[in-house]
């Protein structure tokens, strides 16, 4: 199989005031197509930081990077923001929806980056995605009007629509309810079928079973990366979960 | 870089944040609206004056006896009557860039006609008085040349001098007045002129032949002074040198002699009056400047905390591809769009307010160009660079920085 990402000893410090932190303390692992990898460890362990550095969203203080063969320490701002556009599609905790905009002006964002997609395709596109999260009888409504887990289903959509090599998400059910989360879970083990390449990160250790591989952090270190063979079906989760007083 | 999907999320953006764009187009119509608007009524009156000034005829030229000397030096005896009627002869012949020449003498009595009468000066003038002061007679007729020649006892009489010595509605024409005991004949009347734009009353007129001044009402040989008019406004200067030439070789002046007499243009006049008029437009401009200021200053608070505000909406754009020249013309394009309508309802309204003016408190209004183009490209320039400036700041964050700002 491909390798989608290659992460050759990673560190990442911050300054802060006359003090050191060192978030990552050389980190090492490679990621190939197809995997669903969850990334696990305590609050502060270095999660959210590997995971800006996957996205490119963050540059790594030294280390190497390649995303799909490409090295991404050498690139220009430019050109990792055109990276971010073509290969990644990123999940927040908290969305980062823009406000006042409805679904599809948000799933369609990426691709107004994007000079290859005539705006009758984007429109298609984004649609599609939609409607893979189960939105898609509600392109029109406002951020503002939807439910948390609409929010993250939209977000979702926007991280696929540009048919991203690899979909990083932080703590993306962190904000959620547990049945929400589930549902959550479900779309994305649903796109790991479809051969998606996914990474999600969490502190809930429940969600390792759900994914094909665990790495686990503390401190800034690797503690345990493993292979995990005994999937558990989100669907089946979902279904034996009794159901929510509001639904 | 796609121009058309850069225009269409500005245009989103702008519409995202209608309060933020209202608030910035303020800034700039109030700029905008004050400085048109002031500069236009500094410069209306300004015209105004003009126009008035030139009224009494823009070409005048006016020569009096004495050398130029300023403050309350009175003029003796016979610096006072170095002006002859030989002087205003040679003139007459030898000017080429004069169209009109005209003496003047005044005599000042009480008129008298019947019951009625009225304290007034008799002007003694030539017949081409009428063209330089832009004078015309409404009823009748004025005097010929051959009155003047023979110091004919006839008079022209303005408006106020009528309505005082004949009350009665009777037709002035054919009538006697007196003055000083020397009966005139009324053979014109003039048209009416009003008041000037120093209050004083033009139809307080009565002319004469200057022949007649002198010799029956004065009994002087001297003039009191010549009026001419140039035969255009740009040829007074060349009539006045000219001018001067003839009378320093007519008085027999020397070279290092100072002259004996003065001349003044309407030029002078007017520049006199524009200076006034220019401090009056620079006071305007001078609180249509502060208005400026104080829009721009707004312009740029606005532009500055927005985009601040905006850092989060940044990093989230640069999160899913944005480059940072994308979010640079995304934040200039809404910058110049919001700028330049509000530079332009800035100028509707200035221009509305002007005709309001106008229209309601009758005050001439000249909207000036460059008053338009300035108050416009100060206020763009402004709010395109307020806009610009922070948004490039912005741009050149780590994503991750930006999205976290707070
Ligand atoms: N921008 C930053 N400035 C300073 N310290 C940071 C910054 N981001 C993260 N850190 C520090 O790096 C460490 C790892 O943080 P993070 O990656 O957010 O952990 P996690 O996501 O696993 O909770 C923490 O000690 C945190 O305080
Ligand atoms: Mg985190």
């Amino acid at each position: 199989m491909k390798k989608v990402i290659e992460l050759q000893n990673i560190r990442r410090d911050f300054i802060v005031g006359d003090e050191t932190v060192h978030a990552l303390r050389g980190v090492s692992f490679d990621i190939h197509e197809g995997e669903f990898v969850t990334i696990m460890g305590a609050s502060g362990s270095g999660k959210s930081t590997m995971l800006n550095i996957l996205g490119c969203l963050d540059t790594p203080t030294s280390g190497e990077y390649l995303l799909d063969g490409i090295p991404v320490k050498s690139m220009s701002k430019s050109q990792r923001a055109v990276l971010r556009n073509r290969k990644i599609g990123f999940v927040f905790q908290n969305y980062n929806l823009l406000p006042k905009s409805t679904a599809i002006e948000n799933v369609e964002l990426p691709l107004m980056y994007n000079d290859e997609v005539g705006s009758s395709e984007r429109r298609s596109r984004a649609v599609e995605a939609l409607k893979a999260v189960g939105l898609g009888d509600r392109l029109n409504h406002k951020s503002n009007q939807m439910s948390g887990g609409q929010m993250q289903r939209v977000a979702i959509a926007r991280a696929l629509v540009n048919n991203p090599a690899v979909i990083l998400a932080d703590e993306a059910t962190g904000n959620l309810d547990t049945r929400t989360s589930f549902e959550i879970l479900v779309l994305l083990q649903r796109l790991h079928a479809e051969g998606r390449t996914i990474i999600f990160v969490t502190h809930n250790p429940d969600i390792a079973s759900y994914s094909s591989r665990n790495i686990r952090l503390r401190d800034g270190h690797i503690i345990e990366d493993k292979v995990n063979t005994d999937i558990l079906s989100a669907e089946k989760t979902l279904a034996a979960l009794p159901a929510s007083e509001d639904d | 870089m796609n121009w058309t999907n850069l225009f269409r999320i500005s245009l989103k953006a702008i519409a995202n944040n209608k309060t933020r764009a209202f608030l910035t187009m303020l800034g700039i119509i109030i700029g905008v609206a004050a400085v048109i608007t002031m500069i236009a009524i500094g410069q209306g009156a300004k015209q105004s004056i003009q126009k008035e000034i030139s009224s009494m005829g823009s070409n005048i030229i006016m020569i009096h006896p004495g050398g130029d000397r300023r403050g309350g030096v009175r003029l003796s005896a016979d610096e006072m009557q170095t002006l002859k009627t030989e002087d205003y002869e040679a003139l007459r012949n030898e000017c080429i860039y004069l169209t009109a020449l005209s003496p003047n003498v005044s005599a000042s009595g009480q008129l008298v006609s019947g019951n009625n009468n009225y304290p007034a000066s008799v002007n003694g003038v030539g017949t081409e008085y009428l063209d330089i002061r832009q004078l015309n007679i409404e009823d009748g007729e004025m005097f010929t040349e051959h009155d003047v020649r023979t110091s004919a006892k006839v008079c022209v009489i303005g408006k106020t001098i009528v309505d005082n010595l004949f009350p009665d509605g009777r037709d002035p024409i054919g009538e006697t007045i007196r003055i000083n005991q020397v009966p005139l004949r009324v053979i014109g009347i003039l048209e009416s002129k009003g008041y000037n734009s120093m209050g004083m009353d033009q139809d307080e007129i009565v002319l004469a032949p200057y022949t007649t001044v002198m010799k029956r009402l004065l009994a002087v040989t001297y003039l009191q002074g010549i009026f001419a008019s140039a035969i255009s406004e740009d040829m007074t200067s060349y009539a006045t040198d000219e001018i001067e030439d003839i009378l320093r070789r007519q008085h027999r002046l020397k070279e290092d002699e100072a002259d004996d007499f003065m001349i003044r243009s309407q030029q002078e006049l007017s520049e006199m009056m524009d200076t006034t008029t220019n401090i009056l437009t620079t006071l305007l401009a001078c609180i249509a400047g502060i208005s400026l200021l104080v829009g721009g200053i707004g312009i740029m608070n606005i532009m500055y905390v927005s985009v601040t505000e905006r850092t989060k909406e940044i990093g989230l754009r640069m999160s899913v591809g944005a480059r940072g020249v994308d979010i640079l013309m995304q934040f200039l394009i809404e910058a110049i769009l919001i700028s330049i309508t509000g530079g332009i309802i800035g100028i509707i309204i200035g221009g509305t307010i002007c005709a309001c003016i106008n229209w309601l408190a009758n005050w001439p209004v000249a909207i000036q160009t460059w008053s338009v183009v300035l108050s416009f490209a100060v206020c763009t320039v402004t709010g395109v660079f307020f806009g610009w400036y922070p948004a490039k700041k912005a741009a050149a964050l780590d994503p991750i920085d930006a999205l976290r700002y707070e």
